[in-house]
């Protein structure tokens, strides 16, 4: 079977949607375990913070293939079955979690302690001074740096190929095994991922720009 | 369902994974070196009075930047013979990783020495140095110094992404873990322990290039 090059363009983007989609429910599941993190960590009980840091430190100080590989090989040992989609989903979930916990972390300590003195003087409980008061603040001051994070979410779903998902860079090694021909296939996979990140960072640059001033 | 750990197979493999710890060290030393020098240039090179060597950069910069790690491996590795130009995988993952290194250090560098006052270089130059000492001797070691946290950084987080160089038989850490793993029939022990490795690597590497920073830097401007 003969591929042309639109063959090889459509089959490419057709498997970027697998890229996209990981990586909309990888942040969207981060941005919630990450926010369980955050409260640990910003945690007044020492124990607390101290197990959310060690879990972020866990999951930057380790390369994402080996919690790829943890979670895919770890799983079933406790009755779970898995497949490479489910075993992409957690662990990258899980580590998104802990970047967008330490970047909102960063966030709250930037508030002034005057928001939690005001937060508790008008009367708020913690969980409405957190909701109300400390979050949204926090939150909106790290957009830059969120969105900074999805394009190297974008980038790291890449690494899910090696465990056998099949998402853009997987697609990838199967067509340049079909076609012989590299040079395209991983030129045009590059450009693919380009035009998914470039927008992001340049939208990111335009909100530090925007902060800053 | 019940199922026991077993580490037994350890013994056997301290021998691979020691050999494997110490690839990965080798690979993040020399792109290590390189990608700082290549980072020193880029971000010089950025600043230059030329248009088209700015774009160049920037260009080369956002490229980079914006795609992930693997997909530049595979493109140099795989790629790039069909241009006539065949790498031994060693030498092609030291390229992709100093490539990759390089255009996140051009940006840390560069800020840096955006963050040196224009009156140190004012100053040098009012002594009557040349326009090359007073980048080196002057404005330079101070951009190191205000960047050499971020730069450590960089370093730890691209020896942590060159576990995907054993996907083109490199055999580092990730490579003698997966050979391990397919051994054993003990895949989740392998890679709990492997991870253990590298996270000691990466602690270790972190404070081994602070404590160096301080020494090399503290002093500094000599």
């Amino acid at each position: 079977m003969d591929f042309t090059f639109w063959d090889i363009l459509r089959n490419l983007l057709l498997a970027a949607r697998w890229t996209v989609l990981l990586s909309i429910v990888a942040f969207v599941g981060g941005g919630i375990v990450g926010l369980v993190i955050l409260l640990a960590r910003v945690s007044s009980r020492h124990w607390l913070s101290r197990s959310a840091e060690l879990y972020i430190g866990l999951f930057q100080g380790t390369p994402l293939l080996m919690q790829l590989f943890l979670a895919f090989f770890g799983l079933p040992l406790i009755g779970i079955r898995i497949e490479p989609w489910s075993a992409a989903v957690i662990g990258l979930t899980f580590c998104a979690s802990a970047f967008l916990a330490e970047i909102w972390r960063g966030g709250v300590e930037a508030i002034p302690l005057g928001q939690w003195d005001a937060a508790k003087s008008v009367g708020l409980h913690y969980v409405e001074e957190m909701r109300l008061v400390i979050l949204p603040q926090a939150f909106a001051i790290t957009r830059a740096p969120m969105v900074g994070f999805l394009v190297q979410l974008v980038k790291m779903t890449a690494v899910t190929s090696i465990i056998g998902f099949e998402e853009l860079m997987r697609a990838s090694n199967a067509i340049n095994n079909a076609t012989f021909e590299p040079f395209t296939v991983y030129g045009l996979v590059a450009l693919i991922y380009f035009a998914m990140c470039f927008p992001l960072t340049r939208y990111a640059r335009h909100l530090q720009i925007r902060a800053q001033n | 369902m019940n199922y026991v750990l077993d580490f037994g197979w350890l013994s056997q493999a301290l021998e691979p994974i020691i050999r494997g710890a110490f690839a990965t060290i080798f690979l993040t030393a020399v792109t290590g070196v390189l990608g700082i020098i290549c980072s020193i240039l880029g971000a010089s090179a950025a600043r230059s009075r030329l248009p088209a060597v700015r774009r160049a950069i920037e260009s080369y910069v956002e490229l980079i930047r914006n795609t992930p790690f693997l997909v530049q491996l595979f493109f140099i590795f795989f790629g790039l013979p069909s241009l006539g130009l065949r790498l031994d995988a060693t030498v092609a993952a030291i390229l992709a990783m100093t490539i990759n290194l390089s255009a996140y250090g051009t940006e840390i560098v560069g800020a840096g020495l955006d963050a040196v006052s224009h009156g140190q270089r004012e100053a040098g130059q009012a002594l009557g140095l040349r326009q090359r000492h007073v980048f080196l001797k002057i404005v330079l070691p101070q951009a190191l110094r205000v960047i050499f946290p971020a730069l450590t950084s960089q370093i730890v987080i691209m020896m942590l992404e060159s576990a995907v160089v054993s996907q083109i038989a490199v055999q580092d850490l990730t490579y003698e873990a997966d050979m391990l793993q397919a051994r054993t029939f003990r895949a989740f022990e392998t890679y709990l322990v492997v991870t253990g490795v590298y996270l000691a690597l990466s602690i270790v590497l972190r404070r081994v290039m602070v404590a160096g920073g301080r020494k090399l830097l503290a002093g500094g401007i000599s």
